[in-house]
């Protein structure tokens, strides 16, 4: 459950979030908006990049914007990023592996193979991430994101530039990290296709406001919102 | 029967880690030179090369905590030779006022180096890039000045152990087993060695994987939960703590220390030796160490060519890294040898009439030396 309200960040003269409200409960849910709406300025909010000038983000109960950003992670935060960010000196295991939780020892080697297991794509744990395929390395980030006990997954376009084989194996695997993790999951992509086969709820951000939430089916065909991506009208 | 492994153990990081044939060859090949280093060598050199060579083996100790700083972290000092210039004055000054055994007064050393030089880059570990360079750089200027009016101690009293005579100048003790100049150059190898596994352990353990993570990207790195500006502290506390002990060596070796021997413009010539030595591997911290202390000495001994020549030289090194070699030499090396045996390989077989067999095969393994070493890595 993660509950915003009147989140407002400006850069500047530049206002990237604009009194946002959202509530998600939990599944996998879905932030959509065209280019600029402020879907990744949310999510660097979330991760403690960018410090907002007003609301709060309260999360299962606890007041995120007041831990310290790399201790959000050892909350159990998991993030993405839309430019690749898999460390290709280290093995796919270390590269898992890093993500600092609360488990240690057998647990969270167990854990950690769990999460490459879980992603699957035929990735040896031995592996070096130099070495794989960018479709893998997606993956590599997708179980970055489910190892340690998460309760909060952020995905930042996880499916951008991947081919269509790809993108399918993907989805299956964001499908399953509720079941799999319990986190609630948030997906930010512009492959429709991808947002409709996944979300339960989808909120539609436009010029830092959400102008829709719901179920995704609804959303999609929700007047305002294909206004939005249009850009034909100024929402009021 | 042939398969006597029984039944496929599941995946395991522990034998992941199980070495492979290169990094055994490589361990075989270091110790090798190592041996040759400690045991071979001495005897063969006269007293220059001696000296020549303990110098090297502690600006080792320097560059291995520079190059851990910018390639582990992507930290640009050029501060490094303050931080050196701190730990040989605090050697000195601890060997000429207690009666400590040296191997001690350098591991205090190390660490009073550690204290300050985490202390006074602390507020510089907010900035990146040229700003850190520069601001490393002024420390370095801060630091020679201030050293400058202390003066390096020569058993005087007082604070700064110096007195203004000219005459009847005690030297700078050495550990009683290790008086004389080869003996004296055993030990700072043997101390090199055990940073340099200090570091390693460093490399392969938690920290080192944190500081990977935040070479590849910042925010990643925090998103992964690691605190970035801790590890990279430890980066600086780690490179000032081994640099300080390669202080206290020096003020051993050199005996006798004066503010001259350390010009401002060694700062950027360390960095320099560092980037064309290669700043992703150990082997590189060795390479860049002969780079600034072997091969002026040589050159000059040989040769007679002054060692301002070196500053072009280094220029036009470090230009090559930037544009060609990002792993430096440390780590083209083995590749243009790679290539060249594959280039030699194929001329060799040409003439026995192999042509279609022969060609493809060298061609091929001088492609794959190209292939393997593309990015510049982890290579330790």
């Amino acid at each position: 459950m993660i509950e915003v309200t009147d989140l407002t960040v400006r850069y500047g003269g530049v206002t990237s979030l604009d009194g946002m409200n959202l509530h998600f409960d939990s599944g996998v849910c879905g932030l959509i908006g065209p280019n600029g709406a402020g879907k990744t300025t949310f999510f660097n909010v979330l991760s403690g990049f960018v410090r907002p000038a007003s609301g709060s983000v309260t999360a299962f109960g606890d007041d995120l914007l007041r831990m310290a950003h790399y201790r959000r992670a050892r909350w159990g935060i998991r993030r993405t990023f839309q430019t690749e960010q898999a460390i290709s000196a280290l093995s796919v295991y270390d590269n898992v592996a890093m993500i600092h939780s609360a488990l240690r020892g057998s647990a969270r080697r167990a854990d950690v193979l769990a999460a490459i297991e879980f992603v699957g794509g035929g990735i040896s744990p031995s592996a070096r991430v130099g070495s794989l395929t960018a479709g893998q390395r997606r993956l590599v980030e997708v179980a970055r994101a489910v190892t340690g006990k998460p309760r909060l997954v952020l995905l930042d376009e996880p499916a951008a530039g991947l081919p269509d084989t790809e993108t399918e194996h993907l989805t299956g695997v964001i499908k399953n990290i509720p079941e799999h993790t319990g986190a609630l999951t948030i997906l930010v992509d512009h492959d429709m296709s991808l947002v409709s086969a996944v979300c339960g709820t989808t909120a539609v951000l436009d010029f830092g406001k959400l102008i829709a939430s719901g179920p995704t089916a609804q959303v999609l065909r929700d007047e305002n919102v294909m206004r939005a991506y249009l850009g034909t009208a100024e929402v009021i | 029967m042939i398969d006597t492994a029984g039944p496929k153990a599941p995946p395991s990081p522990r034998l992941l880690s199980r070495p492979d044939r290169p990094t055994l060859t490589r361990a075989v090949v270091i110790t090798a030179l190592l041996l040759l280093a400690l045991f071979a060598l001495p005897p063969l050199m006269n007293g220059y090369y001696t000296d020549t060579m303990t110098q090297v083996a502690i600006y080792s100790i320097v560059t291995l905590g520079l190059g851990l700083l910018v390639g582990r972290v992507g930290l640009y000092s050029l501060g490094q030779l303050a931080v050196l210039i701190i730990g040989a004055w605090t050697g000195a000054r601890l060997l000429f006022g207690t009666g400590q055994p040296f191997i001690l007064v350098a591991i205090e050393a190390g660490l009073v180096t550690m204290i300050i030089g985490s202390l006074i880059t602390l507020p510089a570990l907010r900035m990146r890039g040229l700003y850190l360079a520069l601001i490393t750089l002024m420390l370095a200027g801060g630091v020679i000045v201030v050293e400058a009016t202390l003066n390096f101690p020569n058993g005087g009293g007082g604070f700064s152990g110096y007195n203004g005579s000219t005459v009847h100048i005690p030297s700078i003790r050495r550990p009683s087993f290790a008086g004389t100049d080869p003996a004296y150059y055993r030990f700072s190898v043997i101390v090199a060695i055990v940073m340099f596994l200090l570091v390693f352990a460093h490399l392969r353990t938690r920290p080192g994987r944190a500081w990977a993570a935040i070479r590849q990207s910042e925010p990643s790195a925090l998103a992964a939960g690691i605190n970035t500006t801790f590890y990279k502290l430890w980066a600086m506390a780690l490179a000032s703590f081994v640099t300080g002990v390669a202080g206290a060596l020096l003020a051993g070796a050199d005996r006798y220390l004066y503010s001259i021997n350390f010009p401002i413009q060694n700062s950027i010539e360390l960095l320099a030796v560092v980037l064309m030595g290669g700043v992703f591997s150990l082997t590189g911290a060795v390479i860049a160490a002969f780079l600034q202390a072997f091969l002026p000495s040589a050159l000059y001994q040989l040769w007679g060519v002054p060692d301002d020549w070196l500053i072009i030289l280094f220029g036009v090194g470090v230009m090559q890294v930037l544009v060609t070699a990002p792993g430096g030499l440390a780590d083209q090396f083995p590749k243009d040898m790679r290539r060249l045996y594959g280039l030699i390989s194929m001329l060799w077989r040409r003439p026995a009439g192999a042509h279609h067999a022969g060609a493809p095969a060298s061609g091929g393994s001088a492609l794959s030396g190209t292939a393997s070493g593309t990015k510049g890595g982890d290579a330790t």
